[in-house]
């Protein structure tokens, strides 16, 4: 079996993960900042160490700026439902997933403007489109780092820079690209950075986080949710500190032990190693596709510009159809259609029918790709 | 650190867990005693955890937390 779809959810995950999450339910088990007892202690180091790691991976100084929830979605949509108001204006591009586009479409109806930058085909969007698009009225940059239909990677630094200039936050979606690119807050740019667990990190599904940074008035960033949080409890308003004021309710802290554990392999790693390898297979997959006949490759087909997502169509084979005999016949397991992202298919001319998503990662292999190569031409020969 | 009763304790008063934990590992570093324990009933009704220090090191615990710029609630002693 060929584990392609590393761009839904990475797979295995690495050394270390399973174990952290079984020393959890098995030697820890309590409920982190709720309790003084030894365990419960123990539980929210586990829960502070994750916070440092991630911290440490993007080069953010504070760790208690770095927020954890349930998946990227949900902290993106932290951002946009809790900045933005009426009448405020944001910014975002043509290559967006829908955990983007969807809570923008919903604010757009309650009043919130929304331009959408329209992307070139390969998935790019042009900085300089950024200048013309600010109104008065606008607070925030969002985007996404990389595209999860073609792997496009967008010039964050200078997307930021253009943000910081006109004193407007800048978002960005690292669902794609966190712990597979290197990515800095503050060479970036990056006001708040949108980050999955469960893909490049390593770690469990059901995790994810929000590293907010220090030009944030969280005055201004209203809590998705409110609760408790164990801290302040003789009160009832949502503390106003972070990282409580986001994270009401007990977390995932099982997840967030696996988490930890994936951060901590990826740091061991180190991001440009794993860039490296994962420029070369996907070097190795782009040159072979383009070998084969009837094989449409979408993007800007150059591996440094682009993560280990690659697109293709093979003439007269649906995607669905294609999907199915890979895996059939081949074992090869990817995704195909539409990835979430109808604005992202549209850009690149895939919509409707989307295309097929190999999702490579740090633990496939060239062997792996070679063999992938041969039964692609094989369907394509066949067809 | 050990409780004892012939010892005379104080007890940083934190806004979180997390400060907490952050505030431990930071005073682990500068070789300060310390260890996280419920706040005491008399300092605040709030559920949480505390750092408890030495009374003997507080001049020197606000010092360096003052230099660090790190945020606490307050330090109490008995």
């Amino acid at each position: 079996m060929i584990y392609f779809d590393n761009a839904a959810t990475s797979w295995p995950k690495p050394a270390g993960v399973a174990e952290a999450m079984q020393y959890f339910l098995e030697q820890v088990g309590a409920n982190p900042g709720r309790s003084a007892h030894r365990l419960s202690i123990e539980s929210a180091r586990i829960v502070f160490h994750a916070r440092q790691a991630v911290a440490k991976l993007f080069n953010a100084k504070d760790p208690l700026r770095v927020v954890f929830g349930a998946n990227v979605t949900e902290m993106l949509n932290l951002v946009l439902l809790g900045y933005l108001r009426n009448s405020d204006h944001v910014i975002t591009s043509s290559m967006e997933h829908n955990s983007v586009m969807r809570p923008l479409r919903w604010l757009e109806k309650q009043g919130v403007e929304v331009t959408v930058i329209k992307c070139s085909q390969e998935g790019f969007i042009d900085p300089s489109d950024i200048e013309n698009a600010v109104r008065s009225n606008t607070r925030l940059i969002v985007l996404n780092h990389a595209s999860n239909v073609i792997g496009s990677l967008q010039p964050i630094s200078e997307v930021g820079y253009q943000a910081r200039s006109h004193d407007l936050l800048f978002l960005i979606d690292a669902a794609q690209t966190a712990g597979a690119f290197p990515i800095d807050m503050s060479t970036g740019y990056i006001d708040l950075l949108a980050f999955t667990g469960h893909k490049s990190l390593g770690g469990p599904m059901g995790t994810g986080g929000l590293v907010i940074g220090e030009r944030v008035k969280i005055d201004q960033l209203q809590p998705l949710k409110r609760g408790g949080t164990g801290s302040r409890s003789e009160f009832e308003d949502q503390p106003d500190f972070l990282p409580d004021r986001y994270e009401s309710g007990t977390l995932n802290v099982v997840g967030l032990a696996g988490l930890a554990a994936g951060v901590d392999w990826v740091l061991t790693q180190g991001v440009d190693s794993i860039r490296k390898h994962e420029i070369e297979l996907t070097r190795r997959l782009l040159d072979g596709l383009r070998a084969i006949k009837g094989i449409t490759v979408y993007g800007g087909r150059e591996a440094s510009n682009q993560t280990a997502t690659v697109s293709f169509n093979i003439d007269g084979v649906l995607p669905s159809e294609a999907g199915l005999r890979l895996d059939d016949e081949a074992g090869i397991l990817c995704r195909v259609g539409l990835h979430c992202a109808p604005s992202a298919h549209k850009t690149v001319g895939t919509f409707p029918t989307g295309t097929v998503r190999f999702g490579l990662g740090f633990f496939n292999t060239e062997t792996e790709i070679d063999i992938a190569l041969s039964e692609l031409e094989r369907l394509s020969l066949f067809t | 650190m050990n409780p004892d009763d012939s010892i005379a304790y104080a007890y940083i008063l934190v806004f979180s867990t997390s400060h907490a934990i952050q505030i431990e590992q930071w005073l682990i570093e500068k070789k300060v005693p310390c260890r996280l324990v419920p706040v005491p009933r008399h300092l605040s009704s709030d559920c949480g955890v505390c750092v408890r220090i030495l009374k003997s090191d507080i001049e020197q615990v606000h010092k360096l937390t003052e230099q660090a710029g790190i945020e606490l609630v307050g330090i109490h002693s008995e």
